[in-house]
């Protein structure tokens, strides 16, 4: 059985951490915790989930193509259960993010994803083999944005054929 | 004799097909002689834009097609996927529903565990164990096979509950099965503990500790084998866990052979659990009517698969088609734990280390003969397929009869 419910806590502690995100907070139901927060103050409200309030594991990272923007959640949880999903979105002219993977190594696949699918610039990224398309992928399609056919592929395919 | 020069290592690739592997992967490896100093992995070879193409499809549609995700663990995709869009539509699942999908859920358990178990044993040269634990399996593949339709890609699930109702004959079929499942399981139990081959074979290869399976993130029975205590079922239960009395098993071991234990452990915690939920079945229906629409909103489902957390997210955006659908298998998880478990281990066990994760790979499905006009003379039981074998081989001079004789007279 899980524990007493832990939201509640989980809300007020971060409303007196960081006052402005007061309205951006949302639980949906028990053990499921919604954050929204701008990317300039994201890595602190990020540090501070991850080494005061216990959220130790991380699920993944799922990337969405809002239109103007990206958006990228972490879903953070607790060995307890609760799952906090810290949402933070970056203009598409200029989609940068910084790593998680000084606090997560094992992220950098799921950043490559973001990197891979949406189009999204990690910085701090380690140097490795990208994940999850082939090497010969034409330069600037993403396949998970809105905008993306795979007629677009078809298109492409004698240009960068090697 | 130890090199320490990086200019005597030699580098090889493995994959992305090859013998040792069962799914196309690429693992580049620096050598020592016959030690793994360094490896890297490279993955994607099966990336088929199934998240692309959930946006471009109904709900309905897109629970069919994310059950085939994964071929072993498919209704735990399945499930994972449509707790999190009921969640966003509001749906009361029926309770009944809850217990029928956390009930094919630990059979789907039981048939992937064996699977490994199977798996394990071909990898390191026991194919008896192969042999045993794959027959034993066909008990449970028949019965999801009675209670579905199909032995994989049981399409169990609907929004707003699940599609099929179990019958008091077929309750008395589950336990029937389960008495013989569970017999056999001991029997396996008592091989991991007293073979010499399989525990010296096993034990201290593909070693990942406490701190490091945390690290790396690793799930499921790979990380409870390193004394990870975490399990979805317990820590965030989901269809009928929370009202289910179950251990979650957990070894300090941290190898393979830890691993081993995790998981026979666990088929019979999964025995346990299909009695509990057979016998406190609750009346009543097994769905309620769902909207085509689904309101705007986003949900996070987590399931325990058998190899450990699968993760979805859902976002709704008021039509009938999802906006964005996550998924996050735990094999992703799991695998960047591989290189650290190769570290320092031998080039001959890297398919072992490999395979002790469970990798998730598509499993063939076959035909099973359901028609019994007596049409189809190809298809043979298990008894003529039994006598076809053993007439072959007396023609060839090889005759077990007198010896089968001897065993069961005990001499």
């Amino acid at each position: 059985m899980s524990a007493p419910s832990q939201e509640p806590t989980i809300q007020e502690e971060l409303q007196n951490a960081f006052p402005f995100l007061r309205e951006h907070i949302k639980v949906a139901r028990e053990r499921r915790v919604f954050v929204e927060t701008p990317l300039e103050n994201f890595q602190e409200v990020f540090e501070h989930v991850v080494k005061k309030m216990g959220f130790s594991i991380l699920c993944t990272i799922t990337g969405l193509d809002m239109g103007e923007k990206l958006g990228a959640i972490y879903h953070l949880a607790r060995p307890t259960g609760v799952i906090l999903s810290l949402s933070t979105n970056v203009s598409k002219q200029a989609p940068v993010i910084h790593s998680i993977t000084p606090y997560f190594p094992a992220a950098d696949a799921y950043e490559r994803e973001l990197v891979d699918l949406l189009g999204f610039k990690v910085e701090g990224l380690p140097a490795g083999s990208r994940y999850p398309l082939p090497d010969g992928w034409p330069e600037g399609q993403y396949p998970l944005r809105k905008d993306w056919k795979a007629s677009m592929l078809e298109k492409d395919e004698g240009k960068n054929a090697q | 004799m130890p090199n320490s020069k990086n200019s005597d290592r030699v580098r090889i690739s493995v994959g992305p097909q090859h013998p040792a592997l069962k799914e196309p992967e690429s693992f580049t490896l620096a050598l020592s002689g016959e030690k793994i100093m360094e490896s890297s992995v490279r993955l994607g070879y099966n990336h088929r834009g199934i998240e692309k193409a959930c946006e471009e499809r109904t709900y309905v549609q897109d629970l069919y097609l994310i059950e085939r995700v994964c071929g072993i663990c498919s209704h735990s995709h399945s499930t994972a996927f449509i707790q999190a869009v009921e969640e966003i539509a509001g749906l009361a699942v029926p309770k009944r529903a809850l217990y029928i999908r956390s009930l094919i859920g630990e059979l789907e358990r039981v048939h992937s565990h064996l699977l490994w178990l199977g798996v394990a044993g071909h990898e390191v040269g026991f194919d008896t164990l192969l042999m045993y634990t794959w027959r034993d399996r066909e008990v449970v593949m028949d019965l999801l096979a009675a209670l579905t339709g199909n032995r994989v890609n049981y399409g169990i699930n609907t929004m707003g509950g699940v599609r099929r109702d179990i019958s008091e004959e077929q309750k008395a079929q589950i336990l029937k099965a389960v008495d013989i499942l569970e017999e056999r399981t001991r029997y396996y139990i008592e091989v991991a503990t007293s073979e010499p081959t399989l525990i010296n074979r096993l034990a201290g290869v593909g070693k990942m500790l406490h701190d490091d399976a945390i690290r790396l993130g690793a799930v499921g029975p790979t990380a409870r084998a390193a004394a990870v205590d975490r399990d979805v079922r317990r820590d965030d239960p989901y269809a009928a866990y929370g009202e289910l009395s179950f251990k979650v098993i957990t070894s300090d071991k941290a190898d393979i052979y830890g691993r081993t234990l995790v998981r026979v452990g666990e088929l019979m915690e999964a025995y346990s659990m299909i009695r509990q939920l057979v016998k406190n079945l609750p009346d009543g229906p097994v769905t309620v009517k769902a909207p085509r629409r689904v309101q705007a909103g986003e949900a996070v489902s987590r399931y325990e698969a058998p190899r450990g957390e699968d993760m979805h997210y859902v976002k709704a955006n008021g039509t009938d088609r999802p906006e964005r659908v996550k998924v996050r298998a735990p094999t992703l998880a799991n695998v960047q734990a591989v290189s650290h478990m190769l570290k320092d281990g031998y080039l001959a066990d890297l398919p072992i280390v490999i395979a002790a994760i469970d990798p998730c790979f598509s499993c063939t499905d076959r035909a099973i003969a359901l028609r019994e006009d007596g049409g189809s003379k190809r298809t043979m039981d298990w008894l003529s397929l039994r006598s076809y074998s053993i007439d072959w081989h007396r023609k060839r001079g090889i005759d077990f009869t007198d010896l089968n004789k001897r065993f069961r007279a005990g001499n």
